[in-house]
């Protein structure tokens, strides 16, 4: 399954004028680029550029300024997500406990690679680094939810809880 | 508004026992349990290992079931900090007993309450196996094996107060250093307590943290900063994490502290946003030490002024390194640069700053109270004090641990972690994640302090340690640690961006089977010149998982070379899958189950795999009732 390519950018008034009261937070912090950016994803969902632009416009910079700290970090995405966000972790304990396995497996069930999102916009998938619960690996998270000691067989059934109910499944 | 050292000192008091109750055990704590009004106090731990195992379904049915029962006044509920167990989440701990539930669900709680707390009764099937004896006798979780050798300095209110409850830390002697420093020290004699203690910095470089503080403090700028390493990218380390969620007012105070010291008034705290419950009780306790009076203007009336505010990193490893994380805080690309001129002299937007890690924040107020002979008089010669180890891999214990400086890897592997786990031999232990290296088994009597990894061609690093059991190849583990620093090398320099990716495909070609006799020699050379070049440690450090392997597991790299062979079993790409005919009961489980249809054979007679079609996902191996499958 072919990744989506051409996303066009459908950002609402509503979305603007919450990043705009984020810029004008943050405009005379030193270093405020940062948590502009990451205020601007949880509003939008990903960093598109029509958002960056508004951004280096917002605080005075240059668009490369902006592009270049965007495309630095791997927390910042450039082109949208699923609506579930599945990521594995793959640090070192995670690993040694075949984390790989796990992933592997995610991206036949899901018919997507690592870094894409299902043609449904239902799932999409990325490895993490460690999330830091390597007491309990191999673990994933699908939103904010962590599943710990992972087996392949678990998959379908934790996959099934997130399909039928858009956005749900989870503890909160 | 400010508070004064009287009103701390009365919070102290009013809440000192109900804490110490959490630190005794039996008749002690039972005694003083009395006075405290609460017959019981039940802890849970809301870590971020409880809480992915379900502990807030735990907490609430405690809510609920005391609520019920009307036992609010005589039961106290305490969300706590990690108390080191994660495997065996969510884990309650009720006092005075002292008594260690694990893996509870909603549906213990309820008899808990019931036999135990209401009742008096311990439920002896859903404590933890190591606290009940053969004689039935209950221990407490401290007399475990998992315990017994660990010293508790910089966890040592993880697992006891309520992270979100500044009273709790405060009843811990909480704040009492940074009066002492404010009311009878001068800058100079911090300086000197810090330095005689021997303290060195705990995010894996050993610098004397005193000798950083003393630079920055010998600076005349009248703005300069306090910044705390809270970046803890080492894949398979929670150490800083666990601190910062089990008590983080501890880092606040070290870092007022060292603000006092340098002449700093505003501190910065460089999180990772990965870290989500750290976060939340990190800014709770800024938010409650900003309301006490404890950070701001005028601290405890005492007339010294300093903040705290928190920045989120967002996913780069290198952002670890001091001048790229400095970087990151003004908002620009992690990268780093060099040094000298050093943060001390040239930091935070250009002005002096000191930069600590967190586990070496959490060990301060601890020394400027016991003292510097206390702190130097445990560890070794060079590595004074304790270090705490997130400890993970193929180990029983996995969790959370604190020794002593010189204590044996034996130790930490067979007593503390409880040895390997389905009768495994120990392989090696990895330390230092990315930037470290492996100790083998025959070096398992090394006391560890960090000169001592140093030279096993290791490093101490922030703490990971990953053991590694004989299903381990060490080339797979080298290759894995290449495709981190691949990923995570920032570009900048080129020895770093070009040979991280060039040692790469070395190594994936070796696994591949297609290594030759001289990529060893290749492999060699690429990593001197990547040590002598590049520009920060990621870069220099990125090829140790490659040598200290190579150094110890030689053998192994020969015999993927040459044999074309995993002695692991793990390189797909040299291995094979066959069926062993006599074991076969031809049950056609495993050609059902094949995804590529690779397996064949008629009902009860033996079956085949189709090497060619075969991809070695390994699943028939999984699932044959009869072994009759074997990996070559």
């Amino acid at each position: 399954m072919a990744k989506k390519t051409q996303d066009v950018f459908k950002g609402t008034i509503a979305q603007e004028r919450k990043l705009k009261e984020v810029i004008a937070a943050h405009k005379e912090q030193p270093g405020g680029l940062m948590p502009v950016l990451q205020q601007a994803q949880e509003i939008y969902g990903y960093l598109p550029i029509e958002v960056q632009t508004m951004i280096a416009e917002g605080l005075g910079l240059s668009l490369s300024d902006v592009y270049g700290v965007a495309t630095f970090y791997s927390q910042f995405s450039l082109s949208p997500k699923g609506e579930n966000r599945i990521s594995v972790c793959l640090g070192t304990a995670c690993y040694v406990k075949g984390a790989d396995k796990i992933l592997a497996a995610l991206e036949e069930k899901l018919g997507i690679k690592v870094g894409e999102c299902t043609d449904d916009g239902i799932f999409s998938l990325d490895s993490t680094r460690c999330i830091g619960a390597c007491g309990l690996a191999p673990v994933m998270m699908i939103n904010d939810d962590v599943y710990g000691k992972l087996t392949v067989e678990q998959l379908d059934d934790i996959l099934k809880k997130y399909k039928s109910s858009k956005k749900s499944g989870g503890d909160e | 508004m400010a508070m004064t050292v009287e009103e701390l000192n009365k919070i102290k008091e009013k809440n000192k026992n109900l804490v110490l109750v959490r630190t005794l055990v039996r008749e002690q704590g039972e005694k003083l349990a009395k006075e405290t009004g609460y017959k019981k106090q039940v802890l849970v731990c809301g870590g971020t290992g409880c809480t992915s195992s379900g502990c807030k379904a735990v907490v609430k049915a405690f809510e609920d079931s005391i609520k019920k029962n009307g036992l609010e006044k005589e039961i106290l509920l305490v969300k706590t900090g990690c108390f080191g167990l994660c495997a065996l989440g969510p884990v309650v701990i009720v006092y005075p007993e002292g008594c260690f539930y694990s893996n509870a669900t909603p549906e213990h709680v309820e008899r808990i309450v019931k036999e135990h707390l209401m009742g008096g009764k311990i439920v002896k099937e859903y404590l933890y196996k190591e606290t009940v004896k053969e004689n039935n006798e209950i221990i407490s979780l401290g007399e475990t094996n998992f315990y017994k050798k660990q010293m508790r300095v910089a966890l040592r209110n993880c697992g006891v107060i309520d992270p979100e409850n500044i009273e709790e830390y405060i009843a811990r002697d909480g704040y009492q250093a940074l009066v002492k420093v404010l009311k009878t020290m001068k800058p100079d004699d911090v300086i000197k307590v810090i330095s005689d203690s021997g303290l060195r910095g705990r995010g894996g470089g050993g610098f004397p943290t005193g000798k950083k503080w003393s630079f920055a403090k010998q600076e005349k700028n009248p703005v300069k900063y306090v910044c705390c390493n809270a970046d803890e990218g080492d894949p398979g380390a929670f150490m800083d994490r666990s601190v910062l969620e089990g008590d983080p007012h501890s880092i606040i105070e070290a870092m007022a502290i060292a603000g006092y010291t340098i002449g700093a008034g505003q501190g910065y705290v460089y999180i990772r946003a990965e870290y989500p419950i750290a976060v939340k009780r990190l800014q709770i306790a800024i938010d409650q030490a900003r309301a006490y009076g404890l950070l701001g203007e005028n601290i405890l009336g005492l007339g010294f002024n300093f903040d705290i505010e928190i920045r989120l990193g967002a996913g780069a490893f290198v952002c670890g390194e001091e001048t790229a994380l400095i970087a990151s805080i003004e908002g620009k690309r992690g990268e780093p640069k060099p040094r000298p001129p050093f943060p001390a002299v040239q930091g935070l937007l250009g002005k002096p700053t000191v930069l600590n890690n967190v586990e070496t924040y959490a060990n301060i107020a601890q020394i400027i109270l016991k003292g510097s002979e206390w702190f130097s008089s445990i560890g070794t010669e060079k590595s004074k004090g304790t270090k705490v180890f997130a400890l993970g891999g193929k180990i029983t214990n996995v969790g959370l641990v604190e020794i002593p400086m010189g204590t044996t890897l034996r130790e930490i592997v067979e007593e503390i972690g409880g040895g390997i786990p389905n009768g495994k031999k120990f392989k090696a232990a990895q330390t230092g994640g990315p930037s470290g290296g492996c100790i083998p088994a025959c070096h398992i009597d090394t006391p560890i302090d960090y000169d001592n990894l140093i030279e096993l061609g290791s490093m101490m690093g922030s703490g990971g340690l990953i053991i590694l059991d004989e299903d381990t190849c060490m080339v797979d583990i080298a290759k894995f640690y290449l495709d981190f620093t691949v990923e995570e090398s920032c570009g900048k320099c080129t020895p770093c961006r070009i040979g991280t990716r060039r040692l790469n495909q070395l190594l994936e070609k070796i696994i591949e089977g297609k290594g030759e006799p001289e990529d060893l020699e290749k492999i060699e050379e690429l990593s001197m010149h990547m040590k002598n070049t590049s520009l920060c440690a990621l870069g220099q450090s990125a090829p140790n998982p490659v040598l200290s392997t190579m150094k110890y597991f030689k053998d192994e790299y020969v015999t993927h070379i040459t044999d074309k062979k995993c002695p692991a079993g793990v390189c797909k790409a040299l291995l094979s899958y066959e069926i062993e005919p006599s074991l076969c009961k031809g049950c056609t489980l495993c050609m059902r189950n094949c995804p590529v249809g690779a397996i064949s054979g008629q009902v009860k007679e033996p079956h085949v795999i189709d090497k060619d079609k075969c991809i070695k996902c390994g699943l028939c191996q999984r699932n044959c009732k009869f072994n009759a499958i074997v990996k070559r």
